[in-house]
Parts: C-alpha cells; sequence; structure tokens
C-alpha cells in the first residue's frame, strides 16, 4: 500500500468565545481527539449532525485554521503554519454552496487560472489557458464555458467548475465539504460519479465530510462517526453501516431514509438535544441521548477502541 | 460528459447579455435616472469644450454694457443672452466655464477622496482589530464635525483657494467612503469564494484587490456619484464663503457671493449661478438613485 497522504494524530481545536469587557472568555472544543489516515485513492468520510465539528476538522486539513492540539502530516511533511505555503498545492477544498465559493466577477478561465497564476509563476499565459481547458474536458465542461461567469450556470455545473479549481493544482488530496448537499437529487449523483472517476483518474484521496449516509455509502472507503467534535466510531465503510457498535451511530443509520416499510419502523429516535459545546458533559457526550445511559457513561468518558473497529462506547452494540 | 444538451446548446448559439447592457436595462427603466445622466452629459460637454462654446472670455469687461439684463427683459440683447454683471462680464460665458470648475472638482475630490477611502476600508476590513479600530474610531471623528466647518477650519489653516479647498473637502467626504468599503470587506471576507482564493495561496494584497475588492464596487460606485454632487455644492458653498476659489474665477459659488449685493437691482447675477448649481446637483443626485438601483442586485427583478 502507498504511504498515506494524511495522518492525523489526535488533531483538537478551540475557539474562545465570548470575553467581552467584563466576562473571561470560554473555551469551546470544536474538534478534539481526531485520528485518521487516509491513502492515495481512497475516500475517507466524516459523518455526524450540524455543528459536530466537521467543517472546522475540514478546516484544519486544508491548512487555513492551525490545529491547537495534535499533529497533522501531508505527504510526509508535518504541517506547521510556516510550512503552509509549500503544502498548499497538495491539499485543496470542494465548498458546500456551489453559489458562495466561486467569485462573480472571474469569468470561467480566470477563475481556472488563478491557482496557477499564484503558484506556478514561470507558467505562460497560454500554458495556463491550455491547461485550464483541458480541466474542464475533464470536468464535462464545454470549450465556450470558458468566457462565462458563474452566474450563467446551474448549480451542478458551477460545483464542476469548483472541483475543477480545486485540480487545477495537481493535489494529491481533495477535501469535499458537504460537496453535493446544496445540489438537486439527479445532481448529486452526476457530481458522484464525476468524483468517483476522477479519483480513479487521478489517484486523489477524499476526505468527504457529509451528513447524508446514502451518499457516505456510495462514495467512502472508510468511515468516521463524529458527535460533539469527537470520533466516536471509525472504520471500513462496509462494517460500520453492516455492524454499528455506537449507539450514535444506530441512531444515524436508522434515520436513513428507506424505500423497504418494515425496516422503516425499526428507526430509534433520540430524545433530547445535542449538547452545548460550551458545557460539555463530563462523561460520555452522547449519554443524555442514549438509550442505554447508565451510571459509568456519566461519570467516565469513553476512549476510541475495540474490535472490529474501534468505537467510543462502554457497552457497545455486537 | 458530450450528452445531449452540449448539442443543442451548439446548434442555437446563446448570445448572452453583457454586463453593460443588462446594466442599462435596469438604469432604463428609472425616467428620472435617465434625465439626470442627460444633463450630466450636457454639463460634461460644456466644461470639456468650454473655450469652444463660450461666446466670451470669461473674464473679458464690457464697461459700457454693465448689469445689463437678459435678452428678454427691457434693455436685454443677443449680445449678451443672460446679461452680465456688475464689471460687464458675459454672464453666459462666465456660467459656461464654472461648469469647467465644478466638473474639476467634483472629479478631483471624488477620486482623491474614493482612493484614500477605499484603500483605508480595505485595509481597516482586514487588518487586526486594533488597527481596525484605530482607522474606524478617527473616522467617526471626522464625522462628527459638520463638514463645512470643518472644510472651512481646513481651509483656513491651508489658506484659501480652489485647490486647498477641493483638498479639504475630499478629507471631508472621506470617511463616508471607509465605512462604506470596510462593511462590504467585512461582509465579502467570510464567503467561500475568499477562502478559496486563500486555499490557492493568494496573499493579502491580492485578496484585497482582486479579490475582495471587485466584489465591494457596487455601492462605492453610488457612493462615488453622489458625492460628486457634495463636492460641488460644497466647493460653491466654500466659494460664497471667500474661501474657495478666489475672484475672479467663474465658480459658480465665487460668482454668488460676489453678486450678493445686487441681488435686488439685478436678479439675475445672483439667480443663474444658483440655478446651474441647483440644476447640476439635482441631475447628479437623480443620476445617483438609478445607478444605486441598477447596480443594487437586491432590488433586480430577474
Amino acid at each position: 500500500m502507498n504511504a498515506p497522504v494524511v495522518i492525523a494524530e489526535d488533531l483538537g481545536r478551540d475557539y474562545e468565545v465570548g470575553g467581552g469587557m467584563f466576562s473571561r472568555p470560554q473555551t469551546v472544543r470544536a474538534v478534539a481527539g481526531a485520528s485518521f489516515t487516509l491513502a492515495p485513492g481512497k475516500t475517507l468520510a466524516i459523518v455526524g449532525e450540524s455543528g459536530c465539528g466537521k467543517s472546522t476538522l475540514a478546516r484544519m486539513i486544508t491548512l487555513i485554521e492551525e490545529p491547537t492540539s495534535g499533529r497533522l502530516t501531508i505527504d510526509g511533511i508535518e504541517a506547521t503554519p510556516d510550512r503552509w505555503a509549500e503544502l498548499r498545492t497538495h491539499v485543496q477544498i470542494v465548498f458546500q454552496d456551489p453559489y458562495g465559493s466561486l467569485n462573480l466577477r472571474q469569468r470561467v478561465g480566470a477563475i481556472l487560472e488563478e491557482p496557477l497564476k499564484i503558484n506556478r509563476r514561470d507558467m505562460s499565459a497560454k500554458e495556463r489557458q491550455e491547461k485550464a481547458r483541458e480541466m474542464m474536458r475533464l470536468v464535462g465542461l464545454r470549450e465556450e464555458h470558458y468566457d462565462r461567469y458563474p452566474h450563467m450556470f446551474s448549480g451542478g455545473q458551477r460545483q464542476r467548475i469548483a472541483v475543477a479549481r480545486a485540480l487545477m493544482l495537481e493535489p494529491k488530496l481533495l477535501v469535499l465539504d458537504e460537496p453535493v448537499s446544496a445540489l438537486d437529487l439527479s445532481i448529486q449523483s452526476q457530481i458522484l460519479n464525476l468524483l468517483i472517476d476522477l479519483q480513479e483518474r487521478l489517484q486523489l484521496a477524499y476526505l468527504f465530510i457529509s451528513h447524508d449516509l446514502s451518499v457516505v455509502k456510495h462514495i467512502a472507503d472508510d468511515v468516521v462517526v463524529m458527535y460533539l467534535g469527537r470520533p466516536v466510531e471509525a472504520g471500513p465503510k462496509d462494517e460500520v453501516f453492516a455492524a454499528p457498535r455506537h449507539p450514535y451511530t444506530k441512531a444515524l443509520l436508522s434515520a436513513t431514509p428507506s424505500a423497504d416499510p418494515a425496516l422503516r419502523k425499526q428507526r430509534i429516535k433520540l430524545q433530547g438535544e445535542l449538547p452545548s459545546p460550551l458545557a460539555v458533559p463530563p462523561g460520555c457526550p452522547f449519554a443524555p441521548r442514549c438509550w442505554k445511559t447508565q451510571e459509568k457513561c456519566r461519570a467516565e468518558r469513553p476512549w476510541l477502541e475495540g474490535e472490529p473497529h474501534p468505537a467510543a462506547c462502554f457497552f457497545p452494540e455486537n | 460528459m458530450a450528452d445531449a444538451s452540449s448539442q443543442i446548446a451548439r446548434t442555437v448559439p446563446t448570445r448572452r447579455p453583457g454586463r453593460l447592457s443588462e446594466f442599462w436595462r435596469y438604469f432604463r427603466e428609472n425616467r428620472g435616472a435617465v434625465m439626470g445622466l442627460y444633463v450630466f452629459a450636457v454639463f460634461a460637454f460644456v466644461a470639456v469644450f468650454a473655450d469652444l462654446i463660450a461666446p466670451y472670455d470669461p473674464t473679458a469687461q464690457f464697461r459700457q454694457h454693465v448689469l445689463q439684463p437678459p435678452f428678454w427683459q427691457a434693455g436685454g440683447s443677443w449680445q449678451f443672452p443672460l446679461g452680465t454683471d456688475p464689471l460687464g462680464r458675459d454672464m453666459l460665458s462666465r456660467l459656461i466655464h464654472g461648469a469647467r470648475f465644478s466638473f474639476f472638482v467634483g472629479i478631483v475630490v471624488v477620486v482623491v477622496a474614493a482612493t484614500g477611502g477605499v484603500i483605508m476600508g480595505l485595509l481597516a476590513g482586514f487588518a487586526p482589530k486594533w488597527l481596525d479600530t484605530l482607522i474606524m474610531r478617527l473616522m467617526d471623528i471626522i464625522l462628527a464635525f459638520p463638514t463645512l466647518l470643518l472644510a472651512l477650519v481646513l481651509v483656513a489653516i491651508l489658506g484659501p483657494s480652489l485647490i486647498n479647498a477641493m483638498i479639504a473637502i475630499a478629507l471631508v467626504l472621506q470617511p463616508h467612503y471607509v465605512r462604506l468599503t470596510r462593511a462590504s470587506v467585512i461582509n465579502e471576507r467570510t464567503k467561500d469564494y475568499v477562502t478559496s482564493a486563500k486555499v490557492a495561496g493568494a496573499g493579502l494584497p491580492r485578496l484585497m484587490f482582486v479579490t475582495v475588492l471587485p466584489n465591494c464596487l457596487a455601492p462605492i460606485i453610488v457612493q462615488a456619484a453622489l458625492s460628486f454632487s457634495t463636492a460641488i455644492l460644497d466647493a460653491a458653498a466654500l466659494g460664497f464663503l471667500g474661501m474657495g476659489a478666489q475672484p475672479p474665477t467663474p465658480e459658480w459659488g465665487t460668482m454668488l457671493a460676489e453678486a450678493r449685493e445686487f441681488i435686488l437691482r439685478a436678479w439675475w447675477v445672483v439667480t443663474f449661478p444658483g440655478l446651474a448649481i441647483l440644476v447640476t446637483v439635482l441631475a447628479i443626485n437623480l443620476m445617483g438613485d438609478g445607478l444605486r438601483d441598477a447596480l443594487d442586485p437586491k432590488l433586480k427583478r430577474s
């Protein structure tokens, strides 16, 4: 197997909030203890509900935000802020909203060539243009789109432009921050197939962030389930989907819409709300909503461990 | 992925309207704005070709025709269509040359104020908090003064002349640009396309001027159009108070001031410069309103 593109070890990110003139700032742990490795040509999916730290994790991997703890290694180089500049070209990101992620004042050609203009100073304008046109063909855009503005495109086409832009620097890792959640169902599958196709051709590693489990099932090799900033279960997709060990994963999976009415009855309805990240309970963060909670869950925090794949639960399923 | 849709598109060449024609379509809906634009165009034309249009030199004195009324009044003649002033100078020629000064004031003040203001606003929007606070409080202090009073003080320090008046007015108008730019920058900065440029490796200057600034331009253009008229008005006011252009410069405000004492005897010497200021400022304001409507995407009906 190839050397991993990304190794994340115990990554964490804290934010200080509040802290006006008269109050002390409080610390929010947006992400804590995130560890994973990702090999070229593979897809790692990060799954979780809104506000669980998925996007913060994405921003850390994309070198936009500095982790407050842990180590991040990209392509064998430890990513500290002073080396961000040289690692920039290895990691690129595709955002959720294709309406906000493209500069409306730039033509498609300029959007695609901007990364080259900044990072490949030696490239001539003609080479850049050629490369941009080639990339447009690769993502299924037409030649004549080169001179158009983003507002002339549909959501799916814009997302193709965003993917093309991300690929211009030939990155090894593509962070996909909910790349299809803002699109129509029919367009979603087009973009997903494009992504799978590109991955095979270019041996890209994907960090795929999503809350949509059916999409994850389609595209991922490995899955990390996050809850309140912490991974609660990690493992190969098939294992996690077939035999979830953490109750939260189980609840999440049962909430996926299914065409089989017999399966629908087994849906687990979670009680309560996500606890505030400002006041995380001392024990298992899922304890207030879990149906298997015992005394131990409220007192101690379970660690990500166990077989066949790790889960952070004292009383895992099967 | 050459599917059916690409073939359809190839057979029907779609010519999409450019941004300029789209802008014109929205602008045209506002009648007042279009009229303002026409008046402004005439004003600009007169300003540029003043030497060719004006029948006389603006400072030439015709001593035998002192305070001659306009042509339609008894005693008036076509020789001086809008009459003459107390020194026998042709009003029409002076007004035409005055347009040149007003235009000059408007352009210079707007360019100076907008350039300075936009750069400061961009800086404030991107700067660390302390620098942002410093810039904005400074602008608040300037805004706290009545504009004309502050301009007056500045001119009093610098010495009365048209150039100094323009510097003073530009300084007074600048905070509006700073605030406007900073507000748009802060709004734009959090958007994904800016992050995307950051991920592509764009440095701070590139982020500021290439990525963010073009997306903040619409309100700034409107502000520029509107402060063009403010600049003309302030320059006229300073001229009237004797702190702007000095006689015998045919600046509209200065002309008003010079003719003040003849207001009862010869109405035309004060009325025409005043009307010129009124019409020009009104036209520019109407045009600015139309610009705002056409450039603001929130008001666009698709």
